[in-house]
């Protein structure tokens, strides 16, 4: 009786459906509830704090667990290990932060372990500017950590996309088994608009697919599975689970045929799937004749731009990746085929225009603004380069 | 004419080890079988549920004891067994976790998680294996490594100076705190048992002979055995301060410390209830 007052009293603690006025972070926490988020586990940062400070404060009232640990990498550990106890986990950071979790999301990567992290890009290298906007760490997102795996980062624009993504976040972690990374900047996790938030049943919640298999049966990363079954600790398989190369048992080798088939999977889990999870969007690219690529807080300057561009008669579009990885390639194949310009505008010194040269350089003109971190390129700006682009 | 063999008095412990995965891999007189040994023994008389209890450890000679272990195991990166030991039991109070991990992982690398475990009393078992050197990547000196000491990483001598384990994890505050070796199997074994029964954070030292250190330092895992079974004293009132290993004196064994401060996870749940009855 008791254990179903306290549900209730959980559910009624959580975000109702309506129209709020909220900052990112915060969305990005409440979303974070919303999707099943009942572990916390995390370390204080600028610009990520709000978040952390939010589930502090609300995942005892929806019967959650917050832990402010030593530093992110016992944090970012600590995920896997709640994950594994069927408890979906999360947490937030910013650049520094994000480096010192590059081993335990390789790990995450190789036990399989859904778990999902909050990176509030600032300003780099090093400590580089705390309180200010970047968006240096789209490749460290990728590529951080040693050996081959994937990920999925999302790269939310606005309030209601910190929100919204937060949401798939989990949706995908626990549907792929990778750690997911949303991978915002401080303009957009600190900036406060509206949020609409759905009716509950609008939004869809992704849990672990349950073995089929009889513990005595049961194999933990059972290759006739591209995404295999999730056991948790506790319900009788008596499990084996190892960060060294292991067979389908769970049991380490050295063997060059279970390497092959287990890396081969780990990647094959995203790249087959690449079209299911990427996304983007985009505006006025049908006819375009240059079509600018930006993301997060820079594609709404980028918009601003187009439109003023669009204004003066000339035809320019917007494609914003949602996500960094997958990168979306797809979406842009039918301004390459036209023979477009492409402009990738970013607050790093190129970082995803590498991405987008490695996929049309020689078919088609790949021009590159780049950005110091600190600011976010203003409209004008980025008018400015298109008209240089199209002097060309 | 078959030979028919006696059962053998360790059958049930073979049921909660992987015997497909022997022989296993540590060196001809190493202590840490023996830990598993007594780990499997005090499991089973432990009353908990099999499927309840849970090992972790992160990299390193120690740390392969869960993948021999038929419990849910999980072996993860170096150093940070303990936050994710902490990370299970925190989603899941009703896992009996235990970490079986060395003295390089849990003290080196993974230093500021068991300092940070230890003060924020997280109910987790920690069984920590000293064998005073890093034996899987051939032999380098660590937190534990004896004064003079000759290692592959100080051909001279260890200078640093080393852990005093019960020593420091009572001054942490650790709930629980014991020190035995693997010739002490059944003070070992119930230790482990007083250690499941532990609301907090609570270790076992077991100071063990290992084969690579003992090749470095003219001490063979058998010499070292037998000095372990001449010049061992228990002593459960042990002034700390003064048990750190030497063998130039007799090693002091024990269960040092008892304490009852309930755990972090407790208070967690508490603190859970109080706000969710009362609305926050």
């Amino acid at each position: 009786m008791s254990e179903r007052i306290s549900l209730l009293r959980a559910e009624e603690a959580l975000l109702r459906p309506g129209v709020y006025f909220m900052q990112g972070n915060i969305a990005a926490a409440e979303a974070a509830l919303l999707a099943g988020c009942r572990f916390f586990a995390g370390y204080p940062i600028t610009p990520s704090n709000e978040i952390a400070e939010h589930m502090s404060r609300r995942l005892p009232q929806v019967g959650g667990y917050f832990i402010q640990f030593e530093d992110e990498i016992a944090s970012v550990i600590a995920l896997s290990g709640a994950a594994y106890a069927g408890v979906k986990s999360m947490t937030a950071t910013s650049g520094p932060g994000f480096s010192l979790m590059q081993e335990g999301i390789g790990m995450a990567a190789m036990i399989e372990a859904p778990i999902v992290i909050i990176n509030v890009q600032r300003g780099g290298p090093s400590t580089g500017l705390p309180t200010l906007v970047g968006q240096g760490d789209i490749m460290q997102a990728k590529w951080g950590s040693h050996g081959d795996y994937e990920i999925v980062a999302y790269l939310p624009s606005s309030v209601q996309e910190m929100f919204d993504l937060t949401i798939q976040a989990f949706n995908t972690a626990w549907a792929y088994r990778v750690p997911v990374i949303v991978l915002t900047d401080q303009r957009v996790g600190q900036m406060i608009e509206k949020l609409n938030v759905p009716d509950y049943n609008e939004i869809p919640i992704v849990g672990r697919r349950v073995p089929e298999e009889p513990p005595e049966e049961f194999l933990p990363f059972n290759s006739k599975y591209l995404i295999p079954p999730m056991a948790f600790a506790g319900e009788g398989y008596r499990f084996h689970v190892t960060t060294l190369t292991h067979d389908e048992r769970g049991y380490p080798s050295t063997s060059h045929k279970v390497s092959t088939k287990l890396v081969t999977r780990l990647i094959r889990k995203i790249r087959d799937n690449e079209k299911a999870i990427g996304r983007y969007d985009s505006v006025s690219t049908d006819d375009a004749d240059l079509v600018i690529v930006a993301y997060g807080i820079t594609s709404r300057s980028a918009l601003k731009a187009v439109k003023e561009a669009r204004r003066e008669g000339l035809k320019v579009g917007l494609f914003r990746p949602i996500t960094a990885w997958p990168f979306p390639y797809w979406g842009l194949k039918e301004a390459v085929d036209r023979g477009a310009d492409i402009l990738v505008v970013e607050i790093n010194m190129g970082q995803m225009v590498r991405v987008v040269r490695e996929h049309f350089a020689n078919i088609v003109n790949i021009h590159s603004m780049t950005w110091a971190p600190g600011e976010v390129p203003r409209p004008h700006d980025i008018l400015m380069k298109i008209k240089e682009v199209y002097e060309r | 004419m078959s030979l028919r063999l006696p059962h053998s008095r360790t059958d049930p412990l073979k049921s909660l080890l992987r015997m497909e995965r022997f022989p296993h891999i540590w060196c001809p007189g190493c202590g840490i079988g023996v830990v598993v040994k007594c780990f499997v023994e005090a499991a089973l008389q432990s009353g908990i549920p099999v499927e309840k209890h849970v090992v972790a450890s992160g990299i390193g000679c120690t740390s392969r004891a869960p993948g021999y272990i038929k419990m849910d195991g999980f072996h993860v990166i170096h150093g940070r067994a303990i936050p994710f030991a902490v990370g299970l039991k925190t989603a899941r109070p009703d896992l009996e976790v235990t970490v079986i991990a060395g003295d390089g992982d849990l003290l080196a690398i993974g230093g500021n998680h068991f300092l940070h475990a230890t003060r924020r009393n997280d109910d987790i078992n920690v069984i920590l294996v000293n064998n005073f050197i890093y034996g899987m990547t051939g032999g380098q000196y660590g937190p534990t490594t004896l004064e003079m000491a000759v290692t592959t990483t100080s051909p001279y001598g260890f200078v640093e100076g080393a852990f005093n384990v019960p020593y420091l994890a009572s001054a942490l505050g650790a709930n629980f705190v014991a020190r035995w070796t693997p010739l002490h199997t059944k003070e070992l074994t119930n230790a482990m048992l007083e250690m499941f029964k532990v609301d907090g954070f609570a270790i076992i030292e077991v100071v063990s002979p290992c084969l690579i250190y003992g090749e470095l330092n003219n001490m063979p895992p058998l010499d070292m055995m037998k000095w372990l079974k001449d010049n061992t004293i228990i002593d459960h009132n042990a002034d700390l301060s003064k048990i750190s290993v030497d063998f130039k004196k007799p090693l002091v064994l024990g269960n040092f410390v008892r304490r009852y401060r309930p755990s972090h996870q407790t208070r967690l749940r508490e603190l859970v209830k109080k706000v969710m009855g009362g609305g926050g």
